[in-house]
């Protein structure tokens, strides 16, 4: 039904607005998710204080763990793939893309909240176990009453019920099927991440900064992504991804599509345009990655790996859908201005890494070459380039993971000790440790045996096999000069001699344990076996018109 | 009955890895646990001798196929094996002397703290030699090589805390590589030949490939077995080689190990007997490291090395034999057991007077000591009369028959030859009588060494003389007995085949000529070192003495021929990598870095700039995505 259909009905009978029908049982995973977050913030008022950590850590892992198998079931039940259907009066599309993501991104989110519960790695404060999000956020860094907090003992179990916010978001984004739908999950999903990004424990003041700087450029790309959705429906007269591309292919015809047609479609193009920065901002491809670095350096790591890997999944989801359901139809307009951000990206990235001195930063740079390395498979525009994008953005999401997760071990008085001058002979000292985050870092670099390796394969197949075989050719050299700064912190961790007054290793408790080992599972499974995976990405990659 | 094949191979492998990883809880009984293991093989082995005996000459090879090694289309390994007469006589010979020598090892490293690890590797070692010796095709004989050759490598290095034995390993392992290569591309020139290095395939097809096939092949075989037996060209590591405990050199720098290039060359009969050039290889590298090994043997003062170069003289011996053809097969297999009993014993006599002299090894500094270790001068004289061939021990028997062959060759070739290894007999006899002399007769020579310990020569324990005095009673009879009516050659024909060539003379005239020769280096070497007292420190001798304890030059040679040209070229690519390859990789990786940092500058931290950096990127956006479509 048309906007427009919907106010002739309006206007017919003006008792009566038809209740939407709803279908619950399909939307139970997101339904699941926003509930927990709702409750979370009642358990915040009502709950006391030394209940609360607890209290908010299983409500989360059980909603999570909850809404999996919800997804789970409803794959079982044969939605997705062969089953396709709209949901919420054609606003959420329920396919197989939106039913492998929604699963990834709720196990990341099950790995993340492990990491979060974590409360053995900083020193207790106030005689109270501590975690890593600030005592109280709205203190003034270093001022009296943020050292009353700490000596009280509070902490910010609202982080809890802001994740599963962020998280719903982030089901419902790669899920929606019309512009108005998508830019109301990307607010669900930014603004708590926003927030989680001031939080940091340590170094406040570098928390919040980053915090106002992602908030005051996500809001530009937010801006440019609605400006997109507008300049779109004055083309189609319609903000469903179908409609448009029917009006696109020339099925469906509309006054503003006639006048384009003979004034060279320029509303659609800058349309398509803008709305594609919005996406690119969250994705962190070039030149919309400047916030990525100055944003993961200051979130609390948890949060960084929570939103390195969910975000690009959630945000790679709706870039997926849009670009495969709405615009198929201009590929020949957008596939070149495509390419040269995947070029850039990934040139960017690798290059930029290799000076960086931060491990934190030194991952953000990381994450923007993947960036890169996942749009090579998004251009392709076939079956093999969607499955392949499926299958890399769970490999990737799980070594991004465990990687931060491995960074929060590594402490010392000042909490964690980011600098790599202060990994240098780790390995000496935690060998352990050591081993798993080179493990991590070679599935970064792609290293056969590890899941990075299948996943870079599979998109450079796919866009090879969609005839970008020079983007292949830039993606392979710019793993090259990947590896060389991946490889640089294993040899400085195996090779070089520990600086005296170092960090230490924390043991932490089973969450991050856990967490790390998952991640380990994860990045060895799909690496060694990764076929019964790459066979769920292929069964699912079917998009919903 | 064939299930007991993987047996004889599995008990010591088991040892082995009990050993290995069982830890410190295996220490106190872990050697005996390693000797029972070996006894159990030669049981094995003997149960499997007696079932042999019981068929029909013509049935005696069994193969037996345990599991698929390499499956793959077109190319098929199995793990099987073959026991036939030849591989039964070596598994009997490996076992039997490897169980000695176990025995021999737990007196001798009584002491040694890592005694465990000693006999896991000598267990090891049985293994891997069973292997190379049942196995049923090359590529699993390949793997028994290869494993010898790393039990080798890990006995010589044994006491790795000396720099002299970690180096002597090192050059074992290398040299041996050569040789490896050899085998390696022996197999796959077979199975380019064949399609298969199954013995069975490849002996079968031999007839019909062409000469120059066989012949490469056949050449390769040889390479391969000069790198394990110590031969010309290949010989240099087996001096140093007496770094290792000296159970080790008896075991397998003496009886067995340093056997597998005839056995190579025998099984490979079918191949050889069809590449006569490759045949003449044989004989030369055979008949040159025959009297190559007996001049070595003659200078050196140290007991061990002397022993070292008679073994590459006999082992000289056998692949001359093995290279006559069908006159040698079974003469080069029988000195083979023979030499394994008679070197074994004469190994263990030395180890016994080391054991007995603080590890002094210079015989100028032993002299007199038969009183003093009586047992040990027992059975290292029956060892010593049985290698110069004094009749009836065994050496006579298996010696006389390889220099009669010889000469059976005919032509120009066998008289050659013959006198070739008529020379050996007589240098053979000098330098063992020299041994004999030096070490227990004479005066008392010895002195304290630097810490002022005078040695206190005495007898070893039991466990150590019960092996000798067994391996002297085979040093004694096992050639008599072989020889009785020919039964040793009856029993190796059906496999190796066997002609009688076209002797010269009659075969009491070669053994007259071999008991002159022998009498006469015996009788010169009395003259030497019987008449006069030994010099103590040794004197500066004629130029061939000085070459000769210098190995003939071997390292020299070596060192000028391979490792100056060698390090001159990695010196050259060593250049141009660092000047070329590297000149351009660095200057890459300049580039990138350059370019890295002046980026960086980009990311300067107001959130006005990024800002203004997504509004240019948004503007290029749009721009590029109108651009493209007015093209």
């Amino acid at each position: 039904m048309s906007a427009t259909a919907v106010l002739a009905a309006a206007g017919g009978n003006t008792a009566s607005i038809p209740a939407p029908h709803i279908e619950y049982g399909q939307l139970s995973p997101m339904l699941v998710v926003f509930g927990a977050a709702v409750a979370g913030v009642l358990v915040e008022a009502f709950v006391p204080r030394r209940l609360r950590h607890w209290t908010q850590v299983s409500l989360a892992l059980v909603a999570l763990i909850g809404a999996f198998v919800a997804v789970v079931v409803l794959a079982a039940q044969g939605h997705g793939s062969p089953r396709i259907d709209l949901l919420a009066m054609d606003s959420v599309a329920l396919d197989g893309p939106a039913l492998f993501l929604q699963g990834v991104i709720l196990l990341v989110a099950v790995v993340a909240v492990l990491t979060y519960a974590e409360r053995r790695l900083e020193p207790r404060a106030g005689g109270l176990p501590a975690d890593a999000f600030a005592a109280q956020a709205a203190a003034t860094p270093g001022g009296e009453q943020e050292r009353a907090a700490v000596r009280a003992g509070f902490t910010t179990s609202e982080v809890f019920p802001l994740t599963m916010f962020a998280v719903g978001g982030m089901l419902l984004f790669p899920a929606a099927n019309d512009l108005l739908t998508m830019f109301v999950a990307l607010e669900v999903f930014s603004l708590p991440l926003y927030l989680l990004c001031a939080l940091a424990r340590r170094r406040r003041l570098l928390s919040q900064e980053a915090a106002v700087k992602y908030f005051l450029l996500g809001a530009f790309a937010s801006a440019f992504f609605l400006f997109g959705t507008a300049l779109l429906y004055g083309y189609a007269g319609s903000v469903k991804l179908g409609d448009i591309a029917d009006v696109i292919s020339g099925k469906a015809m509309t006054t503003a599509a006639q006048l384009s047609t003979t004034q060279s479609d320029a509303l659609l193009l800058t349309g398509l345009a803008v709305l594609a920065v919005g996406l690119l901002f969250k994705v962190g491809a070039v030149p919309f990655h400047s916030w990525t670095p100055d944003v993961y350096q200051g979130a609390p790591t948890p949060v960084t790996g929570f939103m390195a890997s969910a975000t690009k999944v959630a945000a790679f989801g709706a870039f997926l859908r849009l670009f495969y359901v709405a615009f198929p139809g201009l590929r020949l307009d957008w596939r070149p201005v495509m390419w040269g951000v995947a070029i850039l990206t990934m040139v960017v990235g690798a290059v930029l890494a290799v000076t960086q001195q931060d491990v934190k930063r030194l991952l953000a740079y990381s994450s923007i070459a993947h960036a890169g390395f996942i749009l090579t498979g998004v251009i392709a525009v076939n079956k093999q380039g969607l499955s392949s994008v499926l299958f890399y953005l769970l490999a990737y999401s799980f070594v991004t993971l465990g990687a931060f997760a491995v960074v929060t071990l590594v402490r010392d008085s000042k909490g964690e000790a980011t600098h790599l001058s202060s990994w240098a002979g780790l390995g000496r000292r935690s060998p352990l440790v050591a081993a798993v985050f080179a493990l991590f870092l070679l599935a970064f670099a792609g290293i056969p045996l590890t899941s990075g390796f299948t996943g870079k394969f599979a998109v450079f197949q796919a866009a090879a096999a969609g005839g970008a075989t020079p983007l292949v050719v830039v993606g392979v050299l710019s793993s090259a000069v990947a590896a060389f700064f991946y490889i640089r912190v294993i040899v400085l961790m195996f090779f070089s001699d520990p600086k005296p007054g170092g960090p230490t290793v924390a043991i932490p408790s089973a969450f991050t344990a856990t967490a790390i080992g998952l991640g380990v599972l994860v990045t060895l499974v799909l690496g060694v076996l990764p076929q019964y995976f790459l066979d769920l990405a292929s069964k699912a990659s079917l998009f919903a018109y | 009955m064939n299930s007991l094949i993987p047996l004889l191979v599995a008990a010591p492998l088991a040892g082995a890895a009990l050993l290995l990883l069982g830890g410190r809880a295996l220490d106190r009984f872990g050697h005996w646990l390693a000797t029972g293991l070996a006894a159990l093989s030669f049981g094995f082995g003997l149960v499997l001798f007696s079932d042999l005996l019981g068929r029909d000459a013509e049935h005696r090879t069994v193969t037996t196929r345990l599991f698929s090694w390499v499956p793959v289309n077109g190319f098929q390994a199995d793990v099987s094996f073959r026991l036939d007469q030849l591989s039964m006589t070596f598994v009997l010979l490996i076992t039997g002397v490897g169980t000695l020598i176990h025995l021999y090892s737990v007196g001798y490293m009584a002491y040694d703290e890592r005694r465990r690890r000693f006999f896991a590797y000598l267990n090891l070692f049985l293994a891997a030699m069973l292997l190379l010796v049942v196995a049923d095709n090359y590529l699993l004989l390949y793997f028994g090589w290869e494993g010898v050759g790393l039990a080798s490598y890990l006995l010589i290095g044994f006491w790795q805390h000396k720099p002299s034995a970690a180096t002597a390993a090192k050059k074992a392992f290398i040299v041996n590589r050569v040789g490896d290569l050899g085998l390696s591309i022996a197999i796959m020139l077979m199975f380019a030949e064949f399609g298969s290095f199954a013995f069975g395939p490849v002996f079968g097809g031999a007839s019909g490939a062409s000469e120059g096939k066989l012949t490469a092949i056949g050449l390769m075989l040889l390479l391969a077995a000069c790198g394990k037996s110590a031969q010309v060209p290949l010989q240099s590591w087996l001096g140093d080689a007496m770094e290792g405990p000296t159970p080790v050199s008896a075991l397998i720098h003496a009886a067995t190990m340093v056997t597998a290039g005839v056995y190579l060359i025998i099984r490979s009969s079918a191949i050889f007997d069809l590449a006569p050039d490759a045949q003449t290889a044989v004989v030369v590298v055979g008949a040159v490291t025959l009297l190559f090994g007996a001049v070595v043997g003659c200078a050196k003062d140290d007991i061990k090395k002397a022993l070292a170069g008679s073994t590459m003289s006999q082992i000289g011996y056998m692949v001359m034999a093995a290279g006559l053809g069908p006159i040698g097969y079974a003469f080069a297999i029988m000195h083979l057991v023979t030499h394994g009993f008679f070197k074994a014993g004469l190994f263990l006599g030395a180890g016994s007077v080391m054991h007995g002299m603080n590890d002094e090894v210079d015989m100028r500094r032993y002299g007199g000591l038969r009183k003093y270790m009586p047992w040990t001068y027992r059975t290292f004289a029956v060892g010593y009369l049985a290698i110069i061939g004094v009749p009836p021990l065994s050496g006579f028997f298996s010696k006389d028959k390889i220099i009669e062959a010889a000469f059976a060759k005919g032509g120009t070739e066998g008289w050659i030859l013959g006198l070739c290894a008529l020379v050996g007999a007589a240098v053979t006899a000098f330098y063992m009588t020299r041994v004999m002399l030096l070490t227990f007769f004479g005066e008392k020579r010895w002195q304290p060494d630097a810490q002022g310990n005078a040695p206190h020569p005495h007898e070893s324990p039991s466990t150590m003389t019960v092996p000798m005095v067994l391996l002297a009673l085979g040093s004694a009879c096992a050639g008599g007995i072989f020889a009785y009516h020919d039964a040793f050659l009856k029993w190796l024909e059906p496999v190796t085949g066997h002609s009688e060539g076209n002797p010269p003379f009659g075969s009491w005239t070669v053994s007259g000529l071999t008991t002159a020769c022998m009498l006469a280096g015996v009788g010169v070497s009395y003259l030497m070192y019987g008449r006069s007292p030994v010099p103590v420190v040794p004197p500066v001798g004629s130029p061939l003495t000085r070459a000769a304890r210098r190995d003939l030059l071997q390292d020299d040679f070596n060192h000028a021929v391979l490792v100056r040209p060698g390090s001159a070229l990695t010196a050259t690519l060593v250049f141009f990598d660092s000047r070329g390859l590297d000149g351009f990789v660095n200057g890459l990786a300049a580039t990138i870095g350059g370019l890295s940092s002046r980026m960086r500058r980009v990311q300067n931290g107001f959130v006005r700039s990024y800002a203004l950096s997504m509004f240019g990127g948004t503007l290029l956006l749009v721009a590029s995505t109108l651009l493209v479509r007015s093209f």
